[in-house]
């Protein structure tokens, strides 16, 4: 039942203190979390507080290998509207 | 709790200590930040995660993260050695009240070891209003909450997500919950009377029209002071804006807008958009002075450091009451005047350190298109001027072209959507050129300087100096010569006594 991080995390400690079991590790060269105590957050939150924080797109996995914040969905321009959002924000 | 009204007489009494709320306390008084709160429970576009929060800091460059504890010994360390210390602030890297147990056992034990250092905290304002009433319990009375906007739609276009109530929510809904907190912290603080400055960053095509209106009503709500930061986008910093080509404000948007929301009070042009760690006197850090491994070896009597910030604090007050006769700056019109007088510069430690740098001279490169102005950024620069500041004469030397090879990528090319930080290739390449012309100075003056080349210049012992777009180019000259001066004395009273193995 294990989330994982991946080397896309930029240690901004933001998923840290949230983790209701304190299965968030600031380990070194990017966070970690610790499987055995991981319990994605099952009976405590709606969703797994990590992953509901983490800026990064990609950056945490589910427990199937997922990303649970996959591409375009913290940004909230879709990969492909990118182009086209990028024309418009530079036209200002 | 008692109300207190804070009335304008009351707030300048407040802020005249304060080098980031006062024009003429940031020439005096220094100000500390200690990076203890990592975390970030918002999104802003103009910030990159990676490093530090692009709002308050400079961005791309990481802070030293510090224990709560490391930040005491740290905030103790400096207060002992740079007397001239009146403020302690937290400001990042992420939110101070997205960290809250780190935050508050910082000011908590501050408060009881340093009671006369002041205290500030600079918010998002998400979560202000539940720790409205814990902040009033420290030594605080200044409170930054950074508002960009009072509406959903436009916030949706700054702010993509936020973390509330253990989920996250996006667009319109979760700029709607940031503004009304934000609005309601505000509300709160100014009923229990703690300053609030208001920061917001001018993104142009999307609150460029809109500022005005934040303004009044940060105002009708109780804010004393509302400060206009021009948006940094510079892509090499990562940021969704970056990578967007979402530009920056020119001079004079930046200008037309402050000026569109200035009230009684001054409006704040002296911002340094500084980083969360900075140590010193505005405009310079001295944060490598002070490394964690030096201040656990340091053995401070508290009590006399407590009385001779008492004394200098005195003796700086003294000297501005008798400089309020003079002006502040140097007007352009003395300076084209055949020879204007030295500007007698109150010593604060009488006899010594004067005489050093009375004849003293300071060298510095100047990003200037017209030799008038400071309008280019570190990386837009074509030729650095290079001064030459004395006492009395201000003499430009030379201009130095910046010679960049022709291999420069063509703009528009697509970049990749990642949220990553590989400086531009073209960026770096003049950085590099600029770098190679500037090693005799002592000071770069320009209006922007990106986080590699800033990296560079402080280990190459030179100063980098960013003012507004558009500040006159001899008075900034005259007024980074005169910061100059001004710290290196007061820096030979801040040498390290000896320390008692």
């Amino acid at each position: 039942m294990s989330y994982r991080i991946t080397t896309d995390c930029v240690n901004c400690w933001a998923c840290e203190p949230l983790c209701p079991q304190q299965a968030v590790l600031a380990a070194k060269p990017h966070f970690t979390i610790d499987p055995a105590r991981c319990t994605g957050c099952e009976g405590e939150f709606a969703e797994p507080q990590c992953a509901s924080i983490c800026p990064i797109e990609g950056a945490i996995l589910d427990p199937t290998g997922v990303p649970v914040n996959p591409p375009g969905s913290l940004t909230g321009i879709p990969p492909s509207a990118w182009q086209q959002t990028r024309a418009s924000i530079q036209a200002r | 709790m008692e109300l207190k009204v804070v009335d304008s007489s009351g707030v300048r009494e407040k802020i005249r200590n304060h080098p980031c709320f006062s024009k003429d306390a940031h020439h005096h008084y220094a100000r500390m930040h200690v990076a203890v709160a990592p975390a970030c429970n918002i999104q802003c576009h103009y910030c990159n995660r990676k490093y530090d929060c692009a709002n308050e800091s400079r961005p791309g460059v990481v802070s030293e993260l510090l224990t709560p504890e490391q930040a005491v010994k740290k905030t103790l360390a400096v207060a002992a050695e740079i007397p001239q210390l009146s403020v302690l602030g937290i400001a990042g890297p992420g939110d101070p009240l997205a960290n809250p147990e780190r935050t508050f056992a910082t000011f908590a034990a501050l408060t009881e070891k340093a009671p006369d250092i002041r205290l500030c905290v600079s918010t998002n304002g998400l979560m202000l209003p539940p720790h409205v009433d814990e902040l009033c319990q420290h030594n605080i009375d200044h409170v930054t909450i950074t508002i960009n906007c009072v509406d959903p739609t436009i916030g949706a276009q700054i702010y993509p997500w936020i973390f509330w109530e253990h989920r996250r929510i996006r667009g319109v809904k979760a700029a709607a919950i940031l503004i009304e907190q934000q609005l309601k912290g505000l509300e709160m603080l100014a009923e229990r009377g703690v300053l609030v400055k208001i920061n917001s960053v001018l993104i142009p095509g999307v609150n460029d029209q809109h500022l005005a209106e934040v303004s009044r009503i940060v105002k009708d709500k109780g804010a004393f002071l509302h400060n206009i930061m021009p948006l940094i986008a510079e892509p090499e910093h990562g940021t969704f804006f970056g990578l967007m080509g979402q530009r920056s404000p020119s001079a004079e948007e930046l200008k037309a807008v402050q000026q569109a929301c200035a009230n009684d009070m001054e409006i704040m042009s002296h911002c340094r958009q500084c980083r969360a760690d900075a140590i010193g006197m505005l405009g310079q850090d001295r944060h490598d002075e002070f490394t964690l491994e030096r201040i656990e070896t340091l053995d401070i009597d508290h009590a006399a450091a407590m009385e001779r910030r008492a004394r200098v604090r005195a003796e700086i007050e003294a000297a501005r009451a008798a400089k309020s006769q003079q002006p502040a700056l140097v007007s352009l019109a003395s300076l084209t005047s055949p020879k204007p007088a030295a500007e007698a510069l109150p010593s604060v430690h009488a006899g010594q350190g004067k005489s050093a740098f009375a004849g003293a001279s300071f060298r510095v490169a100047v990003a200037s298109s017209d030799g008038q102005q400071i309008d280019q950024a570190f990386t837009e620069v074509e030729a650095l001027r290079i001064y030459q500041v004395d006492n009395d004469t201000l003499r430009l030397i030379e201009t130095r072209p910046v010679a960049v090879p022709a291999l420069l990528p063509e703009s528009g090319q697509d970049l990749p959507p990642v949220m990553d930080s590989g400086e531009g290739s073209a960026a770096a390449t003049r950085v590099v050129a600029a770098m190679a012309l500037v090693k005799d100075c002592d000071a770069v003056l320009c209006t922007r300087i990106g986080f590699g080349a800033w990296q560079q210049l402080e280990q190459a012992s030179i100063r980098p100096l960013s003012v507004e777009a558009g500040t006159a180019t001899k008075a900034a000259l005259r007024q980074a010569h005169a910061d100059w001066r001004a710290e290196t004395e007061a820096n030979i009273d801040a040498t390290p006594r000896a320390l008692s193995a």
